[in-house]
């Protein structure tokens, strides 16, 4: 016994030394890893400051004058690009598709949790096989479509598009779902209540966690893509959410004259989705690993 | 299974009469013992339920046959009959000899008629299950007649929607939105992928019409430049998504193990610093990073400056560089992800498997070789499949960062860069090349069902095995 633990203390003095060189190493590291990984971001927001207003680039980064001129002017000088309508068509259109696609989802996904019907495995793997086609596929049909009934280029359109595949996301939901426990439902049933009065009143609320990140994810989904933006949208100006109008300021045409308020409206736009990626990345993890992780 | 739960509540009335829904009879056997009624119900659809008392129920079956039948009749016959030419008569001029000038006629849209009718041969699929329905309910009420049951009013249907057939109210909703904005365009899409529907065939000037496969065989074989950039591409595509997944999975899982190493400190800002870039709008983050290094952008301003470079460096805009630099700034956006996913997954690994590798005196990589990367490989493989998926469609990146360029002249509409996806969004989008893109969808589609297949599988195989030891 004695012996044992002369050894280990012997053995543990040369390890406390290495250890301590591997802390010094990996500090050094990850300092070094971080300035790499933040500088882009910093670079960013000094240019969104940055008073030289008509140099696209400057060779040093940070702004020999500070300003808020980049800021205050999205909103004021709205003659070619209307920043202020820009956010409003993106709000609107995130709260709207916001709340259709967290019920839609929502509902898909207790559902396929806990009803059992005959068609369920089978609508499961239709799910699945319709998500491995490329979006853009179903993109252009769709736009054709909206187009012949008149809806094209229009904030509705836009709305439909981005609440229009909610039946599939349902995957995150549904595991969260899975890991209420069956009892409580159970216990709901016995007191009298129906499938509608458990979703309601036992799954929702005690969910509330998956309610908020769905609604959450659906919310931010708009204020990032300008892809189907583009697709929908066209040359209708007026009607561009915020990343297509901001993804607009920096082509070829106007990007020496708008640069530093194109960083500006991103730090706008980043600002908020930053906040709340921060705090629901918990779940953000969880429901992407979910399926690989056991126990 | 399912037959028990939806019909134990009516248990007690289901067990009194034979053939009800716990023995499921086939729809034949529905027919020959459900009356008279229940032969006219498939053609009256209601007519059973409404002989038997079922006033609402009956007609509201009347009522969306009607529906169904004059959709048909005023809409989807005038699409439907010219599905299989996809048009006839072009828009063109025609001389009018009223006036003795040339009128532009209207012709007909192949674009509409494809569309409209797609939609139209879909909505037989609700009309086959209500008449299947009609069929049914008049059987069982026929049965409730002859046990002498009273049959149940409408508002006690209706209420069963919130209990028993709580699922048809969820997901009716879900289901329209899906079919109408997800699978309908896909098969729509998918039919395009037969047609000549390209730049040249545009409508409603031009038709176009059903060609079969020749625009897999172009792809594959007969058109040099098709075939051309497609072999490139799909070569690209595959080398970049191998390379993007694992150099994020291994930087991703080192940078997870040093951030969490014993005896670091300030874990969670570390942890911050690197999130933050995860959460930065990735096409506010790419495209500053893609002029960062544009040909007059400050990396290459910098280094002038500082005397080290005379001609700027072309990171975005020489083919194998444009490469290298997608791989390595991919790396800028997917080892913070990784390092996000991993980290609970490393804390799981038991601890005395380090501990005896310790006193055997192993060396921190002989370590993450033999015990670290076994163990992660073996947990997170579905999920790194589904990475690689993910890369293979990777749009973002690739679009933001190079656009896909250089353009390459050997390629039809693509550059050095561009994946798949990325050429797909450019035929459509830019050129109009619809059959094209359809065709190539559809080989994306093959691509990845093949690894989602193997990542499923990979997962009920980890499920099957009990642990990792």
């Amino acid at each position: 016994m004695s012996t044992r633990e002369i050894e280990h203390v012997g053995l543990s003095h040369s390890m406390k030394r290495r250890k301590q060189i591997t802390n010094a190493a990996i500090y050094v590291t990850l300092s070094l890893l971080c300035i790499f990984w933040l500088l882009p971001i910093a670079w960013l927001v000094l240019s969104s400051l940055r008073g030289e207003t008509k140099e696209m680039y400057t060779s040093y980064i940070i702004p020999k004058q500070f300003t808020l001129w980049n800021y205050t002017s999205l909103f004021t000088d709205t003659k070619l690009f209307s920043f202020p309508r820009w956010y409003l068509n993106t709000l609107l259109v995130a709260v709207c598709s916001c709340a259709i696609t967290t019920f839609l989802t929502l509902m898909v996904a207790y559902t396929y949790s806990r009803l059992r019907f005959k068609w369920r495995k089978r609508f499961m793997n239709i799910s699945l096989v319709l998500g491995m086609f490329p979006g853009f596929m179903s993109m252009i049909a769709i736009y054709h479509f909206l187009k012949a009934i008149g809806l094209n280029q229009s904030l509705v359109a836009l709305i439909i598009v981005y609440s229009g595949g909610a039946a599939l996301g349902y995957y995150v939901a549904k595991g969260f779902f899975d890991t209420v426990p069956k009892a409580l439902d159970e216990a709901a049933s016995i007191d009298g209540l129906t499938r509608n009065g458990i979703f309601w009143k036992i799954i929702l609320p005690t969910s509330m966690p998956i309610v908020a990140y769905t609604a959450l994810t659906a919310f931010i989904a708009p204020w990032v893509d300008f892809i189907f933006v583009s697709v929908i949208m066209k040359d209708n100006y007026a009607n561009y959410t915020v990343a297509r109008g901001l993804y607009m300021m920096i082509d070829r045409e106007h990007m020496s004259e708008y640069y530093t308020r194109f960083c500006a409206g991103a730090v706008l736009v980043a600002i908020p989705i930053t906040a709340l990626f921060i705090k629901m990345q918990k779940y953000y993890v969880s429901g992407v690993t979910g399926g690989a992780v056991k126990g | 299974m399912s037959a028990n739960i939806n019909t134990s509540a009516q248990g007690k009335r289901a067990r009194k009469i034979p053939h009800t829904d716990e023995h499921r009879p086939k729809f034949i056997h529905q027919l020959a013992n459900g009356g008279a009624e229940t032969w006219l119900s498939a053609i009256i659809f209601g007519f059973g339920s409404f002989v038997n008392g079922q006033i609402i129920k009956g007609l509201l079956y009347l009522a969306s046959e009607v529906g169904f039948i004059l959709f048909y009749l005023t809409f989807g016959w005038g699409y439907v009959k010219d599905l299989l030419t996809l048009g006839t008569v072009q828009q063109g001029w025609v001389f009018n000899e009223a006036i003795g000038i040339d009128e532009l006629a209207a012709g007909q849209n192949s674009m509409l008629i494809l569309l409209y009718s797609v939609l139209t041969i879909a909505t037989l699929v609700p009309l086959f299950m209500i008449w299947r329905n009609s069929v049914k309910s008049s059987y069982l009420a026929h049965e409730r007649k002859l046990a002498g049951i009273k049959q149940p009013t409408f508002l006690k249907d209706v209420k069963t929607l919130l209990d028993l057939r709580y699922h048809m109210t969820l997901m009716s909703l879900p289901l329209i939105t899906l079919t109408l904005f997800t699978a309908l365009p896909i098969i729509f899409m998918v039919a395009i992928a037969f047609t000549n529907f390209d730049a040249t065939h545009q409508p409603p000037g031009k038709l176009f019409t059903w060609v079969g496969l020749t625009n897999f065989r172009n792809i594959f074989f007969d058109n040099p430049k098709y075939k051309n950039s497609f072999g490139g591409i799909l070569t690209w595509t595959f080398i970049w998504a191998i390379f993007a997944t694992v150099t994020n999975y291994l930087l991703g899982m080192i940078l997870a193990l040093m951030i969490n190493k014993q005896g670091i400190k300030l874990k969670k800002l570390w942890r911050t610093c690197f999130v933050i870039t995860i959460a930065v709008p990735q096409f506010v983050s790419l495209m500053l990073v893609s002029r960062m290094f544009a040909d007059t952008g400050i990396v290459n301003e910098t280094l002038k400056n500082w005397n080290w470079i005379k001609d700027p460096i072309k990171f975005l805009t020489d083919p194998t560089l444009a490469r290298i630099m997608v791989v390595i700034i991919n790396m800028w956006v997917g080892v913070p992800y990784t390092m996000l996913m991993t980290t609970g997954i490393l804390m799981n690994i038991p601890a005395d498997l380090y501990e005896s590798a310790n006193i055997d005196g192993a060396t921190a990589y002989r370590q993450f070789v033999s015990i670290t990367l076994p163990y992660m490989l073996f947990v997170t493989g579905p999920y790194l499949i589904t990475t690689f998926v993910g890369n293979i469609n990777n749009f973002n990146v690739i679009y933001l960062l190079t656009s896909g360029g250089p353009l390459n002249q050997n390629y039809y509409q693509a550059g050095d860069t561009d994946l798949l996806v990325t050429w797909l969004y450019k035929l459509t989008v830019d050129r109009s090349d619809y059959n094209l893109a359809s065709a190539i969808g559809i080989i994306i589609f093959v691509i990845v069902a093949a690894f989602s297949l193997l990542a499923y599988n990979f997962t009920g195989s980890v499920k099957k095995e009990d642990q990792f030891s």
